[in-house]
């Protein structure tokens, strides 16, 4: 029994955490939506995109983005305990790419088949994106840009489909975190791609890939929020040293402090296959999808009216969790989940 | 990472598990089947009954070191051993206050003679271990307590005067270990000693009054020129010098065996029976998506407790303690245990409100969120020492 990573994954997490600070800070993040309000320094259209690209293209330099493709289809051939810390930093930056979609569900899955369409070596090196949808949603992040499009389906009881659909037909739609760019398409037929079994942890690997980005989506929302409230000064003192505050941002803080470890948890049941996977990464991404947006709301309250403006960067992770606790399936919808699981 | 237990732990899990099944029933027949709260004075001597036959079987301090009455468990045995308890169904121990909150201050702060003598005695069952920090002015606000300890340098001892109140178990306890000013002219948590006293002493008495739950389980013990002898316990009955009963007292708070009152073991076999319950009441019934969408929910959160504490473990084995976090630990059980407690009562409707395990659980969970300093107190903890918030 050791419920630690292994040196390399932290060193690894941390190269990776080293990275997004540097190319993917909140003027990043701005960047990426389509209008870029841009007072703080990125340019609105083409150069906004580019500055965004900027991290993604860093990330695969690094290797990041072929972390979970065999090292035969050229990548780092790693497994779900060592992409699910750089998920949680792909969340904490806000990261305006497809990480999780492109590296942890749809490169890992092409591999498994085989890599039918030759889309591989672009995904790991960067040049193209991947994104997946699940359980029948039609508005697809990043749907309008990627050169790869996956929807899984589960069909009643099961089994779990993967299929690459034709995005051709996308249709931009403005959305309330707009770094998503989602587009509606249509994700019911296209082309089948590998097992049910394969289909079933590509499902797995997104809900728990996006319960990871939104335990670092809080942390981010908390760390913002830590760092605004020991400076903002009411009634002569910080806002920080009232009761009131402290104590929505310490539940905050017990909500991640428990969420984490069910997704690491989660992650190791994947990797090992156990026999409780489903439930465990139901469970993680439960616990993160609440957790996440209760944070979102402890910060925002104590953020006061600035967190209420589009000028303070908080908004841009507090809407990113919204987006995510409902992705891959709501947290009512892994309740269910489990309780199927434990029998009920 | 590997969250499996290994041949050993889980040899040792079926040892575990065989002599509870058997000893607990044997346990149950010798009392007719009629087993009382443990915190009443007729069930304090059933339960008693309980502990020595866990000591003399070496089941009562698992982690402890075998010269003290332990059997050198690992941490992880430690875990495994609780999951059991819990899952047979086994009693919460009345001997806690002594074992988990005396003990690992002992094993750290006492000198070799106070170990052999308290530690072993302790686990016997011979000694009954209360807590005496609380006053009926200083719960929370443990550093304004009152009670006073004067030293006697003629007879050998010291003297005591004051009160300490809300002592879970004191009137059938044999000692009472809590902080004494020792310098009147201190304030807060300064020339406070942590002592240890037995509580037949003239000049002591204790008064048992019930709790909410309808048990006489607390006790107020009052002080009044009561004098205690050096020798009253071999060693000394100051455990860690005089005037360092702060430091002392507040070291062991979050040490790896604090763990041990809040083991996921006992969250997480709550749980499961919680979701037995709902599956029974579901077979009756019939379906209640909104009550399974809580038990579900307890569930997760017992879960979540479960892989946290495995995580901690490790932590604590390779040199990264919790420190503060244990603050957001008891914030997370306490509020658990009301919670899976509160679905229960739900669950069983009218039948709730009978007097029954569930119910008594439920009473005994309201408590968490007071106990072992309020869950207030808690969330200003971990707001200045985890996210460093300032203090003012």
């Amino acid at each position: 029994m050791r419920f630690a990573f292994t040196d390399d994954q932290v060193a690894l997490r941390d190269a990776v955490r080293d990275l997004l600070a540097k190319e993917c800070p909140p003027e990043v993040v701005r960047a990426a939506w389509p209008e870029g309000p841009d007072d703080r320094g990125a340019e609105p259209g083409a150069g906004a995109r580019s500055a965004t690209d900027r991290s993604w293209v860093a990330l695969a330099d690094m290797g990041a983005l072929g972390v979970a493709v065999p090292e035969a289809h050229g990548g780092l051939g790693l497994g779900e305990l060592d992409w699910v810390l750089l998920a949680e930093e792909t969340g904490y930056a806000g990261l305006p790419h497809p990480f999780v979609e492109t590296s942890c569900v749809a490169a890992p899955l092409l591999a498994a088949a085989g890599d039918p369409g030759g889309d591989l070596p672009g995904l790991v090196d960067g040049s193209a994106v991947a994104t997946a949808t699940a359980l029948g949603a039609d508005l697809v992040p990043w749907g309008g840009d990627a050169e790869v499009v996956l929807s899984l389906l589960l069909d009643g009881e099961g089994p779990w489909t993967a299929h690459r659909v034709d995005a051709t037909a996308a249709v931009p739609v403005a959305s309330v975190d707009r770094a998503r760019r989602l587009a509606r398409l249509d994700v019911g037929g296209g082309t089948g791609l590998g097992s049910a079994r394969d289909a079933a942890v590509a499902f797995d690997r997104g809900a728990l890939g996006t319960a990871a980005q939104l335990v670092g989506l809080g942390r981010r929302m908390l760390d913002l929020t830590v760092a605004y409230v020991a400076e903002r000064q009411q009634f002569g003192r910080p806002v920080g040293a009232q009761q009131a505050v402290k104590h929505h941002l310490a539940d905050a803080a017990k909500d991640l402090h428990f969420a984490a470890p069910a997704v690491y948890g989660a992650a190791w049941s994947l990797a090992a296959g156990d026999a409780h996977g489903h439930r465990a990464v139901s469970t993680a991404k439960a616990l993160a999808s609440d957790a996440a947006r209760r944070t979102g709301r402890a910060a925002l309250q104590c953020h006061g009216a600035i967190g209420y403006t589009v000028e303070a960067d908080l908004h841009l992770y507090l809407k990113r969790a919204e987006a995510l606790a409902r992705a891959w399936g709501d947290a009512a919808w892994h309740r269910d989940r489990v309780a199927w699981a434990l029998g009920l | 990472m590997d969250l499996t237990w290994s041949d050993t732990e889980e040899a040792f899990r079926a040892e575990a598990r065989a002599w509870l099944e058997e000893a607990l029933a044997a346990w149950r027949e010798r009392h007719g089947g009629r087993i009382l709260s443990g915190d009443t004075a007729e069930g304090f001597a059933q339960h008693l009954d309980w502990e020595r036959t866990l000591a003399e079987a070496g089941w009562a301090v698992v982690s402890w070191p075998a010269e003290h009455g332990g059997r050198d468990a690992t941490r992880w045995q430690w875990l495994v051993f609780e999951e059991e308890y819990y899952r047979a169904g086994a009693p919460a121990r009345i001997t806690q206050n002594g074992i988990f909150l005396l003990a690992p201050t002992v094993f750290e702060f006492g000198t070799p003679e106070q170990q052999a003598h308290v530690l072993p005695r302790m686990a016997r069952g011979d000694d009954l271990w209360c807590q005496g920090w609380s006053e009926p002015d200083a719960g929370s606000d443990l550093a304004s307590l009152k009670s006073r300890a004067r030293r006697d340098d003629e007879r050998g001892g010291w003297v005591l005067d004051g009160q300490k109140t809300w002592t879970t178990r004191g009137a059938f306890c044999t000692h009472l270990f809590g902080l004494f000013r020792t310098d009147p002219d201190s304030e807060r948590h300064r020339g406070l000693t942590y002592l240890m006293v037995p509580l037949d002493l003239e000049g002591i008495t204790v008064r048992g009054f019930g709790r909410l739950d309808g048990d006489e389980g607390f006790a107020e013990v009052f002080l009044d020129d009561a004098f205690v002898p050096d020798d009253a316990i071999p060693g000394g009955v100051v455990l860690g010098g005089v005037g360092a009963g702060w430091s002392v007292a507040m070291a062991t708070t979050s040490s790896e065996r604090g763990l041990t009152l809040r083991s996921p073991g006992r969250f997480t076999a709550t749980a499961d029976r919680l979701v037995a319950l709902c599956r029974e009441q579901e077979a009756r019934l019939g379906p209640d998506p909104r009550r399974r969408d809580r038990v579900v929910q307890g569930w997760m959160e017992a879960e979540a407790y479960r892989l946290q504490t495995l995580q901690t473990v490790t932590d604590d084995a390779e040199g990264r303690p919790a420190g503060a976090a244990s603050s957001l630990v008891k914030l997370w059980w306490s509020e658990l245990d009301v919670a899976l407690h509160e679905t229960a009562m739900d669950l069983l409707g009218p039948d709730a409100e009978l007097e029954g395990a569930w119910s008594k659980g439920w009473q005994f969970s309201l408590s968490g969120p007071i106990y072992a300093g309020t869950n207030e107190i808690q969330r200003n903890i971990a707001a200045e020492r985890v996210l460093g918030l300032p203090r003012k």
